[in-house]
């Protein structure tokens, strides 16, 4: 018997906008003028949030912060695509997704300054709460988006997480059972090319992300994470394939963490200046700002306003978040389950 | 002597057994090239190389499994999970195979394995950074779990945490990394396993304490004639000289960080009410963190067990 090939796996990797701002006619997505200026909006919303948070921080007015700086058009991008009534499971760093599905931005400044208060999603959005331990909420969507099928509901989940998180024997077992269940889930990592001080290439050794799909018998790609269309392309093709029975998608967003890991850690111990360096030049919102300023929807007028406008929401955000009551001690009890225990009651007494 | 802080005491100390013997090695999440995010192990990748202080995927059973997989074949790995509340994911690789190997293969194979890792509240630092857990380590037959209080204990238990022939979970105090700074030897020293110190001799109570708590026990204790037993080891722990203090005593109090319910402080109670019953003049005590999720930074004091609460356990079993 010769051997013979019993599959092989080609990888895609979509990229529509250039960093020069030059787009790709055919596989430009079908925005109007005042999507793509919300788009952009929401970019530099976005990355006016972080900057503050990052501000906020070194006033010793929030506490550790895990900066965007460089991934809002994987967050922005992907956020766009979706309906309210889906279902997000995110890590710890999309604040650009939140910010996109409007989430209180006064409460994102709650979580970070360390209130349980900021986590608590509106009534009309179901966003789980952040999940720190990386990757361990993957299995979660999935099995979300089992109940969706359960249900007969057209709703999808997403579920965001880093590369680092692909190590997690919590990510095989979720996109396992996502792959043999044909579950409605489209998974959005941001490969963000490092994961605290360990570069890509020492947490896999697979040349991309977007392969490990293959291996779970559903679809994976690579979209330029720096390419707010591509990334909405991806997402939109996949949420559709999703609520059409047609199973999960795997997106991996090949972005750049621009900042330190968080601002608890200095990258400049272990990555080269270069690299941060040669991802400036391929910024997302520069990108968008060059491709808007071709077709006549940007000019500085414009931009003045915008940022004045994201300025004024990041101020009042602060503020709000600043002027919430200060929680109460024994609020430490208050959701431990929906019943305290007689032994509970009686620690509460003693802190209240 | 060199006066040092706990981060320099443990990283002295894991060159030191480093050097002395070539099966020693590390592994863990940013352990090599930054040092770990607590720099305990700063340096040491420079100094003896990327196959010996080994920077991992971000996988926490990947890690401690491939730890076991090296002690079986004679290495002694130092595995670090950056905090203890990602821990849990490896809780099967311990529970099911570090704590059982020496068992199931009748003495055949062993695992002398340490797994450090930094716990406690008090940094005000995002969810699951805080977490205070050894009572489930604690609760597994096979496993000894260490928790050192100060630079000075750091350095000898994590020496003799690595030397040991079987697992070592080893619990450092996040709070006290860089809070206490004391006299260390540069020598090699080891303190043995599965004893007390006594941080504060005196007749009155017997306070038992262990790691982060230890340092706030000192601190509430003072001008108070107490017995301070710093245990060192929670398991084994020393029962003899817990009960010794004990019987001189008569009252006892047990300060302990994590969550009141099933924590170590039920074990002690349990010992003591067992061997010693016969000589308390008042109930047993504790002072320990509530029955609740772990808060985040602005709620976290409000758990964490104060000065005050302390001292008005000891006054409670003075007066009774
Ligand atoms: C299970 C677990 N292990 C370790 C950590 C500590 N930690 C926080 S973020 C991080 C790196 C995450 O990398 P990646 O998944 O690429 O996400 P990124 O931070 O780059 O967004 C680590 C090791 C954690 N939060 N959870
Ligand atoms: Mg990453």
């Amino acid at each position: 018997m010769p051997e013979e090939t019993i599959g092989s796996c080609t990888v895609k990797r979509l990229s529509i906008l250039d960093p020069q701002g030059n787009a790709d006619e055919i596989l430009l997505p079908p925005l109007r003028g005042e999507d793509i200026r919300r788009l952009y909006e929401l970019l530099v919303l976005s990355r006016t949030f972080d900057g503050r948070a990052l501000a906020l921080q070194r006033e010793g007015r929030l506490g550790t912060y895990p900066s965007i700086l460089g991934q809002e058009a994987a967050q922005v991008g992907s956020a766009f695509a979706l309906e309210k009534s889906d279902w997000v499971f995110p890590s710890f760093r999309e604040m650009g997704m939140h910010i996109t599905l409007g989430y209180p931005m006064h409460l994102l400044y709650q979580y970070w300054a360390g209130d349980e208060r900021g986590l608590v999603s509106p009534d009309d959005l179901n966003i789980l709460p952040v999940c720190v331990a990386v990757g361990t909420h993957i299995p979660h969507a999935v099995g979300a988006a089992m109940a969706a099928s359960y249900r007969g509901d057209r709703n999808a989940v997403v579920c965001y997480f880093g590369d680092g998180a692909t190590s997690k024997g919590d990510f095989h077992e979720g996109l396992n059972m996502a792959g043999v269940f044909r579950a409605p889930v489209v998974f959005i990592c941001q490969n963000n090319q490092w994961a605290i001080s360990v570069p890509y290439d020492h947490q896999t050794a697979a040349p991309s992300l977007a392969q490990k799909a293959w291996g779970y018998g559903f679809e994976g790609i690579q979209v330029d994470g720096n390419d707010v269309f591509a990334v909405y392309r991806a997402t939109r093709a996949a949420l559709e394939k999703a609520r059409s029975g047609g199973g999960p998608t795997f997106i991996e967003c090949h972005t750049y963490r621009m900042a330190d890991h968080t601002t608890a850690d200095d990258a400049s111990r272990y990555r080269p200046p270069e690299e941060v360096a040669d991802w400036r030049d391929k910024d997302p919102v520069l990108r968008l700002r060059r491709f808007m300023t071709q077709r006549r929807l940007w000019n500085e007028e414009y931009e003045r306003r915008v940022l004045d406008e994201a300025t004024a929401a990041v101020d009042e955000a602060v503020r709000r978040a600043e002027s919430a009551p200060k929680p109460a001690a024994t609020e430490i009890f208050d959701y431990t389950n929906a019943e305290l225990s007689p032994r509970q009651e009686r620690q509460r007494k003693e802190t209240g | 002597m060199p006066q040092m802080n706990m981060v320099q005491a443990l990283n002295l100390a894991l060159r030191q057994e480093m050097e002395r013997d070539p099966n020693v090695l590390l592994l863990g999440e940013d352990v090599g090239r930054d040092g770990g995010v607590f720099r305990i192990s700063e340096g040491l990748q420079e100094e003896f190389g990327a196959d010996r202080v080994i920077d991992t995927p971000l996988a926490e059973s990947g890690i401690v499994g491939t730890a076991i997989g090296m002690a079986l074949y004679g290495l002694r790995p130092v595995a670090e999970i950056q905090f203890m509340g990602f821990i849990y994911a490896a809780f099967d690789q311990l529970c099911s195979h570090a704590a059982r190997i020496r068992s199931r293969s009748r003495g055949r194979f062993t695992c002398p394995l340490v797994v450090r890792t930094p716990y406690g509240a008090g940094i005000k630092a995002p969810e699951l950074h805080e977490e205070s857990t050894e009572a489930f380590f604690c609760h597994m037959p096979g496993i000894k779990v260490v928790v050192p209080s100060g630079p000075y204990s750091a350095k000898g238990l994590l020496a003799a945490a690595i030397r040991d022939p079987d697992p070592v979970v080893f619990l450092e105090p996040t709070r006290l990394y860089r809070l206490i700074r004391e006299e260390v030897p540069e020598e090699k020293y080891t303190i043995p396993l599965g004893q007390a110190r006594l941080a504060r001799e005196g007749d009155d109570i017997t306070v038992i304490s262990w790691g982060s708590m230890v340092e706030r026990s000192l601190k509430a204790t003072e001008g108070y004639r107490v017995d301070l037993l710093d245990l060192q080891t929670l398991s084994p722990f020393d029962e003899e000289a817990v009960l010794a203090s004990v019987r001189k005593t008569g009252r006892v109090v047990i300060v302990q960080e994590a969550a009141e319910t099933c924590g170590f402080g039920a074990e002690l109670s349990a010992t003591i009410a067992a061997r010693a019953i016969l000589h308390l003049r008042a109930p047993i005590v504790r002072v320990a963190g509530f029955d609740v999720t772990m808060p985040l930074p602005k709620l976290e004091d409000h758990y964490i067990p104060s000065v005050e609460r302390i001292g008005k356990a000891l006054d409670e079993v003075l007066t009774y």
